[in-house]
């Protein structure tokens, strides 16, 4: 968790979008030639990512809203697949 | 039909003040097929009906875009319709203000292409001294916040500075650098023996690009086009035919692909005449080799056919004669032996390379007055 530790902030990358894809109901990410689809949890991550909460902020905010326990590991991993991109970034 | 496209081109003009004779424009692009250019009305309707089709990604290409006076109100059309917009520049003086009011009226990425790292090769390969005004519309690009992708079409005149392309583009703050080596298509395919490289070049460019992707990570993308010619297997182009992806030339052509036009045994449909949607879901150009009805053997029974699609459609009839063939870079293809024989002549050419037409209206009228 070096890179994803609790005080860092995650940050969608400015060149990133999220766009709702009516034909095919769903939601996706749009980048410079390319895109990727997202389910609800993953635009509610994403709709987080504002640049002023912390990673335990979203994490407690989204266990709020889903009324359950447990959820760093799995929002740590979804947001590290997108900085693998380059779709997140992560700063202090 | 359950396909639908992501992914539009639209080509607004094939004018263009450079000259790289590797376009893949059209031969003929100054013929009389692409001389009436779409109104402002007529591409607000294909990027709406674009939209309603399921392309959630716009490319703005040429020729060169920004000749069109129209490009802000394009941008700001389609960026209205939820359409992730890049434009496709050479940036042949492209001023800040310019790339400010495209900003405002929405524009999400800008393509700059370059053809050296340096001043005095870039211009040469361009035709057209443009080094200056690409450089500078980097910075610009850079100082309004958009994302930047650096492109580069790599050949046999330019390989040997992928490290400076590369050094050039994180120097610059870009997102991206595409190394593109040339498809032999349109004005490569007309310049294929002075622009293939040779295999020792190709093998010592791949060299850097892993050493520099190691090294700078997720910094910057480094994409490296693969050169198909010297593959065992094609490469599935356009992700298979009239999948995702469609063309739309300057005067309303609607094409599978940027180089299908010239696929003679193909009829293509016009926007004028006809909805975005009938000419995908319905039009011959669209639907003749979508799917993989139409292959013949080796692809048939090649358990590959869903990875690569048999390949490229308009490489197997610009080389081989029939665009229902087998792409011949394919090892597999009875055609192969053309391919092999043209990177054979490469080889043995090595000290003399041959000399290079460029891509200008008076070549295009007297290739396409000559057939």
């Amino acid at each position: 968790m070096s890179s994803t530790g609790a005080v860092t902030v995650p940050r969608l990358h400015p060149k990133a979008r999220l766009q709702h894809d009516d034909v095919r109901g769903r939601d996706v990410l749009l980048y410079p030639e390319g895109l990727v689809a997202l389910n609800a949890t993953g635009v509610a991550i994403l709709e987080l990512c504002d640049g002023t909460r912390s990673l335990a902020e979203i994490v407690a905010t989204l266990e709020r809203l889903y009324a359950t326990g447990g959820l760093e590991r799995d929002v740590a991993t979804f947001l590290e697949g997108l900085a693998a991109k380059g779709l997140v970034t992560y700063g202090p | 039909m359950d396909l639908k496209p992501l992914w539009l081109l639209a080509e607004l003009t094939y004018k263009c003040p450079l000259q790289c004779p590797y376009c893949s424009n059209p031969l003929d692009f100054a013929g009389a097929r692409f001389k009436r250019e779409l109104s402002t009305e007529q591409w607000c309707r294909v990027f709406r009906e674009a939209k309603a089709l399921g392309v959630l990604q716009l490319g703005l290409s040429g020729g060169e875009p920004t000749l069109r006076p129209d490009l802000e109100e394009l941008v700001r059309t389609a960026h209205g319709l939820g359409l992730y917009t890049s434009l496709i520049t050479s940036a042949y003086r492209l001023t800040k203000e310019r790339l400010a009011a495209l900003k405002e009226a929405g524009l999400d990425h800008v393509q700059i292409s370059v053809q050296g790292a340096d001043a005095e090769l870039s211009d040469e390969i361009a035709g057209t001294a443009s080094y200056r005004d690409k450089i500078a519309a980097y910075h610009y690009t850079r100082e309004l916040g958009f994302p930047l992708t650096v492109n580069a079409v790599l050949h046999r005149r330019n390989l040997h500075q992928v490290e400076g392309l590369i050094r050039l583009a994180e120097s610059l703050g870009a997102e991206r650098i595409e190394l593109a080596n040339t498809q032999f298509y349109g004005w490569a395919l007309h310049n294929r023996d002075a622009l293939m490289p040779t295999k020792a070049q190709l093998d010592a460019a791949w060299q850097v690009v892993l050493r520099e992707r190691a090294r700078l990570g997720t910094r910057l993308e480094i994409v490296w086009v693969l050169p198909d010619y010297h593959g065992q297997f094609p490469k599935p182009c356009m992700g298979g035919w009239g999948r995702a992806y469609m063309t739309v030339t300057p005067a309303g052509e609607v094409w599978p692909c940027h180089a299908a036009g010239r696929i003679t045994t193909l009829t293509f449909e016009n926007v004028r005449d006809r909805p975005l949607g009938w000419i995908w879901e319905h039009s011959d150009a669209f639907t003749r080799f979508r799917g993989d009805a139409w292959m013949p053997e080796p692809c048939r029974s090649c358990p590959r056919k869903a990875q690569d699609f048999g390949g490229c459609r308009c490489q197997a009839f610009l080389v081989a004669g029939d665009a229902g063939a087998t792409d011949p870079v394919c090892s597999l293809s009875p055609h192969r032996h053309l391919i092999d024989e043209a990177i054979a002549r490469v080889e043995a050419a090595e000290e003399r390379p041959a000399e290079l037409t460029y891509r200008a209206a008076p070549a295009s009228r007297a290739l396409a007055a000559k057939g």
